[in-house]
């Protein structure tokens, strides 16, 4: 079904055309005016120049696994970030921690822990599903790489950008 | 369909009202009538000690007037008389005229109750616990507990990566004392080996002093343990659960066929557990088929097919090497040529290479049989899945393994030009390796590399029993279906394919597309599958011949146990 949109009916200040010109100049002799009065700054010089200090706190970048103030690596290899993340970027192998290790109670640990970052779209899922408090997102954004097996980062990679985190739950040293 | 001459009783659930045929156990007519009740002791294969209190229940009966007869309520059914305590229902058979409420608020608070106390010493670690994703405790919590815990006092400590036998490992503090396991291995296993120390809070499941859990079905214990108390030790930590593609399928590594599920994630296989299926495994399988999978992730797999030139196996395409193999094999005659077929073979590949001796005129056909030391519960002393399917389809009258000496001797003497071996290793029946490498035709199909496939003219690699489909007849002549899960490695191709282009090949048939075509085919001429195809098998399978029409394979005194017997084969089979 066809739909015939009327032509609006204009009155004879819009016909005239002329008052919309000037409200448009004025807008530019602002922006002249501003200019020449040093008041404006449109573009930051990237990379040279950084907004990092002014990202906020919910931010989202790169995701990364973090260690405690004990040094353990918090990730259980649970997989349950494995299964959650939407575009399947996770991929982790996971192991027995020897019973010779300070931390065998924990009993299982991530062999290998792979974030594609290709696929990666920043969604927090996985940091939202760890029931370990082990995987946050981090500020880092600027993730590159000539190849794509440079944009996978690995348990190192990824351990390196998390970092410590303080006042995470320490729920394996505490008598469970 | 119950038993006509079994009595059927009214039984009344949750208001509406029934018939069960005597002996059925509330808790079962409740499933039946659709108002399933949490259980955690309870298993319907094992005895019922009641001791996990969680299929608590409301149960009453016809409340009876002056003349000992029920009264009756207005709609003309009896009025029940509630007894005033919960009962269990899984220690109970139903009776005439019972009544059960699964959903009162009374049943409820006490299901809510008994969640509470099981998870008051459980510890909080699903994270790592490897039954998480198939774990009752956790499903149950959801389904009938609380979210919260009221209890704030320390949890008790208990033992944890208790080796209680050689594929079995224990976390105490997870278990909630249901002793399913101890029931199974003093019922089905017959190997009284755990049991349960101190009592109270303290309570432990342990192995008797002495012993350990290494009988041959121990495995069975992990998956009836309803928790993640008892893991496997091959499975514990290598994959969750929640990933693991379930491909319905059964055993190859003997001739119960148990079948089977096989737990695979991106083509790798992880794990295979028992299905239940009360005219073969019931609901267990033992631990040497369970685990005999790894031979298909081996070094070993033959990955390309390769044809010899200049002396040495060189990688070819599958085309030339098909052509080259029927080339090899057309130039002798039938009488010069020999095969030998596997007893691990399906159905559908041996109906082909039936086709194969057709057409080329072979008189020396053959399975190599396998025998080892077999029990009275389900491992059989015939190791090949498929000896009944063989005999059926390549008529080998005179029992498996007959002609073998008659193929090593003539392969040994020089008689024999061409061999055909299918999945099996000529050397096992003493054909020498000299004379293997001197054979101008010694065509190999096979999934891994052994000491004869260095002789060989032709490899032509095949895919193992997860790679492929197609049916089997078990030892008690039951025709059941394997199923693929994942894809072979390779270039490796399915069997029935490399059998079917071979025959082509060869100038034989050329309308078989699908294995169901092979079926079809087959069904015409063997009687015992007449009117079946590969769907109507089913996944339960379908009984068709009787086990003592094929006489069984000669014993083998020697293969004492199943170490023995393994010991004995080539290393990865
Ligand atoms: S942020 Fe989202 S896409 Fe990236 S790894 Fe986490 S879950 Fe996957
Ligand atoms: S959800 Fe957390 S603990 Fe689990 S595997 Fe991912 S990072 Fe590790
Ligand atoms: S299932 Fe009835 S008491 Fe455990």
């Amino acid at each position: 079904m066809s739909v015939t949109v009327p032509r609006p009916k204009l009155n004879w200040r819009e016909r005239l055309y002329l008052p919309a010109i000037v409200a448009g100049l004025a807008i530019t002799f602002k922006h002249f005016k501003n200019m020449l009065l040093g008041r404006t700054k449109v573009t930051m010089q990237y990379p040279e120049q950084k907004w990092d200090s002014s990202l906020p706190d919910y931010y989202r970048g790169a995701p990364a696994l973090v260690r405690d103030e004990d040094g353990r690596v918090r990730c259980v290899a649970c997989q349950l970030c494995e299964f959650i993340c939407p575009p399947r970027a996770i991929k982790i192998i996971p192991d027995e921690i020897p019973s010779n290790d300070r931390f065998a109670k924990v009993e299982k640990y991530p062999e290998e822990f792979d974030i594609d970052m290709i696929r990666c779209i920043f969604c927090g899922m996985c940091e939202e599903v760890c029931p370990e408090q082990a995987i946050f997102l981090r500020k880092d954004y600027a993730i590159t790489g000539f190849t794509r097996a440079e944009m996978v980062h690995h348990k190192e990679k990824l351990l390196e950008i998390g970092g410590v985190m303080h006042g995470v739950v320490l729920k394996w040293n505490e008598k469970k | 369909m119950p038993d006509p001459v079994t009595p059927m009783f009214n039984v009344q659930i949750d208001g509406v009202w029934h018939q069960f045929p005597k002996g059925t156990r509330v808790i079962e007519a409740c499933e039946q009538a659709g108002s399933y009740v949490p259980r955690y002791c309870y298993h319907k294969k094992l005895s019922s000690p009641g001791n996990c209190r969680m299929c608590l229940i409301e149960m009453g009966f016809p409340k009876l007037g002056p003349d000992r007869k029920p009264e009756l309520g207005a709609d003309g059914k009896p009025i029940i008389n509630w007894m005033p305590r919960p009962q269990i229902s899984c220690a109970q058979d139903v009776a005439e005229g019972m009544g059960v409420r699964t959903n009162s608020a009374l049943v409820k608070e006490c299901q809510r109750g008994v969640m509470e106390f099981l998870l008051i010493n459980h510890p909080l670690d699903c994270p790592i616990c490897d039954q998480a994703g198939e774990c009752r405790l956790q499903e149950f919590s959801v389904d009938y507990g609380d979210s919260k815990s009221r209890f704030l006092e320390n949890k008790v400590k208990k033992p944890k990566n208790v080796v209680l036998g050689p594929r079995v490992t224990l976390d105490d503090e997870r278990c909630i004392l249901c002793s399913r396991c101890i029931r199974f291995c003093h019922e089905i296993a017959h190997d009284d080996v755990l049991g349960f120390v101190d009592r109270g809070s303290y309570t432990v499941l342990t192995a008797h002093p002495g012993k350990r859990l290494e009988n041959n079905y121990s495995l069975n214990t992990v998956d009836i343990c309803p928790v993640g108390a008892l893991t496997s030790t091959d499975f514990r930590f290598k994959m969750r659960v929640w990933f693991l593609k379930e491909t319905k399928s059964i055993c190859t590594s003997c001739a119960t066929g148990c079948n089977t599920i096989i737990g695979t994630r991106e083509d790798v296989i992880y794990r295979q557990t028992p299905r239940e299926n009360d005219a073969v495994n019931s609901c267990w399988m033992c631990d040497y088929g369970r685990l005999n999978f790894y031979y298909l992730q081996s070094e070993r797999r033959l990955l390309e097919p390769q044809i010899r030139s200049e002396g040495k196996l060189v990688a070819a395409h599958w085309p030339i090497a098909i052509a080259q193999a029927a080339l090899q094999l057309k130039q002798f005659s039938g009488p010069e040529i020999a095969i030998v077929a596997s007893g691990r073979m399906t159905n559908e590949e041996l109906w082909l290479t039936l086709q194969l001796v057709k057409i080329l005129g072979v008189e020396l056909i053959d399975i190599v049989p396998r025998i080892g030391a077999g029990d009275d519960i389900l491992l059989s002393t015939d190791r090949n899945p498929n000896t009944n399917g063989a005999h059926l389809i390549l008529h080998l009258d005179s029992g498996p393994g007959a002609s073998l000496p008659a193929i090593a001797e003539a392969v040994n003497s020089g008689r024999l030009k061409a061999l055909l071996a299918l999945g099996e290793n000529p050397i096992r029946f003493g054909v020498t390796p000299e004379k293997l490498a001197n054979l101008p035709a010694f065509v190999v199909l096979d999934i891994l590399s052994n000491a004869a496939t260095e002789h060989a003219t032709i490899v032509l690699p095949a895919c193992g029993f997860a790679e492929k489909r197609g049916s089997t007849v078990n030892g008690d002549g039951r025709l059941q279906r394997l199923n693929r899960a994942v894809r072979a490695p390779g270039e490796a191709r399915d069997d029935w394919e490399i059998l079917r282009d071979l025959l082509q090949a060869l100038g034989g048939t050329d309308s078989l597309y699908s294995i169901e075509d092979v079926f079809r085919q087959m069904a015409e001429a063997v009687p015992q599958f007449a009117g079946l195809s590969l769907s109507k098998i089913g996944d339960l399978g379908i009984h068709v011949m009787e086990a003592d029409e094929c006489p069984p394979p000669p014993f083998d005194p020697e293969a004492a146990d199943i170490e023995e017997a393994e010991a004995k084969r080539p290393p990865g089979r």
